[in-house]
């Protein structure tokens, strides 16, 4: 389903020479923005970040068709636990959330660094197994009973979160201060959010071009003949959710550290932000697609940027508009929209390219 | 009585379906032996769909029991059953009609034995190679870079045919294969499915209207009638059975 992905195009070199000069242009756009406008080097970051959601988002939502309100859980979960792994080796975890933030543990750049680097991998785990308990548990639902369950979900464990002392309650927890100047800091995460966002595309590409990408996509188009023809539905949906949970983690661990301080239920379960962005940014550029996801949170992320500088007070008013006329112009999304419009650039083709297939074979 | 000491492939033993008040199945009774191809015939309304759907799992018979390889599978789940090689396709054709036809066949290789490596692999040339030839054996080859849900009706048929011979299966449960394909196709088709019977060693159960078809390729048939077993028989028997004259066939 994916444009770049699978193209059987008719001329393969140019068109891999297409994709090679957007793939350049991409990498040195993301490596040297940060040096060319240093004033928004966690803009940029957070730009990444929010190609991670929707590319995470639309595993579910767009190749497999289920459309879940809960991967922010994931993010969450990934958040807490990194920072946690990052604290508890140096300092008494309770102690330190009860001071709120006022506790400077001075960890040196080794402690830090392999703090943080232990963080987000144990964050990836401990998410792919909550992915994998929920998912048996809930993946059997289909359609709306599915994505009410996952909006359940996300809002439970924002509650959850504020009702544990140890990680600092409602009143959220501050992660360890970075040991270097603010500048090397920004630009160190930004570089982080940037690799994650590459890896996860790339590491979605390559799962969607093989067979767990079209185990997903015949689950979208039609469970029932999936199930008919032997698939191991449950187990492909699993593991759909898993992978998603373990790209959002790396990226709620990034997140906790860029922001420093971890707020239950507005930054890291924060469902009516991040959680809905991530469905919106996929929609809007075209949910089921390979860079839908990735135009959709780059269109949006600049836009929601612009509407904080020139409509202050009113941002959330033009997000909301924004939202509508998505919805309303763009109901395939933008990649989805081209592709209506120009069906031959993408692949896909509308009559047989020669003969009649009518014809009996012999 | 299993098939195991029958010597049946597929054995239905007294089964019972009812849907609230509604008899779909009363206590039917059929094999079907490796190799055989068995027609199942009946006025629309009789029970035919019910019983491929309780054989194939998807739903769960009130008495009796089905069997196939002598293994029980009653209480087995449709994709479990599908796994062990009995596959069915549908009345009204269900493909995955956002892929095209070749990534509808690749998806549908077996899935027997399928580890966590093998379901995030890619697929090898080996497949793609057998996904190929089995379109251009249904004649759909020309056209299997085409969304499937573009192709026609009959186009949908033959694509579902193929998908189902990718998947390997020991025995096809194929329910109406020639509703809705155009007459000229119909031979061709007919020609397919004993090809795929001889060559590939599939046993086929076909339910089927067009009487022309299911007395042509049939070895056997069984007519259903009100949800009841009505007769069995060769086809030339049936032909002439006036309780089927009666039920379904009319007098011509």
């Amino acid at each position: 389903m994916t444009a770049a992905a699978k193209s059987p195009a008719k001329s393969p070199a140019k068109s891999s020479a297409k994709t090679l000069a957007t793939y350049a242009v991409i990498a040195g756009a993301g490596l040297l923005g940060p040096l060319v406008l240093p004033a928004f080097t966690t803009q940029f970051a957070f730009l990444w970040v929010m190609v991670t959601f929707a590319l995470t988002w639309d595993v579910l939502g767009g190749q497999m068709g289920y459309n879940s309100f809960g991967n922010i859980v994931y993010f969450g979960i990934g958040m807490y636990v990194c920072a946690v792994v990052q604290v508890a080796p140096f300092t008494d975890l309770a102690e330190y959330n009860s001071a709120y933030g006022t506790q400077d543990i001075g960890l040196t750049s080794l402690q830090y660094y392999a703090g943080l680097g232990a963080g987000c991998l144990v964050a990836a785990l401990v998410a792919v197994m909550v992915a994998f308990v929920l998912g048996s548990g809930i993946l059997g639902l289909r359609g709306h009973y599915f994505a009410i369950c996952t909006l359940g979900l996300g809002i439970a464990a924002g509650e959850i979160a504020a009702g544990i002392d140890i990680i600092g309650a409602g009143s959220g927890m501050v992660t360890p201060l970075y040991p270097g100047e603010i500048g090397t800091r920004n630009r160190f995460f930004y570089y982080l959010c940037f690799a994650l966002a590459v890896v996860t595309f790339l590491a979605l590409r390559r799962l969607y071009a093989g067979r767990f990408g079209l185990a997903i996509n015949a689950i979208r188009d039609d469970e029932d003949k999936a199930e008919a023809m032997g698939l191991h539905t449950t187990r492909y949906k699993t593991i759909a959710w898993c992978i998603a949970a373990f790209f959002l983690a790396i990226s709620g661990g990034l997140v906790g550290n860029i922001i420093g301080f971890i707020d239950p239920t507005d930054v890291a379960f924060a469902g009516a932000t991040f959680g809905v962005w991530m469905v919106l940014m996929a929609i809007l550029g075209g949910k089921g697609t390979m860079w839908g996801p990735v135009l959709g949170a780059a269109i949006f992320h600049v836009t929601q940027e612009l509407f904080w500088i020139y409509l202050l007070g009113w941002q959330r008013v033009a997000l909301g508009v924004l939202i509508v006329l998505i919805v309303v112009f763009f109901p395939q999304g933008i990649i989805g929209w081209l592709r209506e419009r120009f069906p031959h650039r993408f692949g896909r083709r509308i009559e047989a390219a020669s003969g009649e297939a009518e014809e009996p074979a012999q | 009585m299993t098939g195991a000491t029958t010597g049946a492939m597929l054995e239905a033993s007294n089964v019972t379906k009812r849907f609230g008040g509604v008899i779909a199945n009363s206590d039917i009774s059929l094999a079907v032996r490796p190799g055989e191809i068995v027609g199942l015939i009946g006025p629309n309304g009789s029970g035919k769909t019910t019983l491929f759907n309780s054989i194939v799992g998807f739903h769960p018979v009130d008495a009796g029991t089905v069997s196939f390889e002598g293994r029980q599978i009653s209480k087995l789940r449709v994709p479990e059953i599908a796994r062990l090689g009995l596959l069915r396709t549908f009345q009204q054709t269900r493909v995955y009609g956002r892929m095209s036809g070749l990534e509808n066949m690749r998806i549908s290789v077996p899935h027997k034995h399928e580890t966590l490596a093998g379901m995030l692999s890619r697929f090898s040339p080996a497949v793609d190679e057998k996904a190929e030839s089995l379109l251009e054996f249904v004649g759909l080859y020309e056209k299997r870079h085409l969304n499937a849900g573009d192709l026609s009706f009959g186009q949908q048929k033959l694509l579902e045919f193929a998908m189902a011979l990718m998947n390997g299966p020991k025995m096809l449960l194929l329910d109406e294969p020639t509703a809705g394909i155009n007459p000229t196709l119909i031979n061709g088709l007919i020609d397919r499915l004993r090809r795929a019977n001889a060559e590939l060693g599939i046993t086929l159960l076909v339910i089927e209207h067009n009487m022309r078809v299911i007395m042509n390729l049939a070895e056997r048939i069984y007519c259903l009638a009100h949800g009841e077993l009505l007769a069995e028989g060769a086809p030339e028997s049936l032909r002439t059975d006036q309780r089927v004259i009666d039920a379904y066939l009319g007098a011509h």
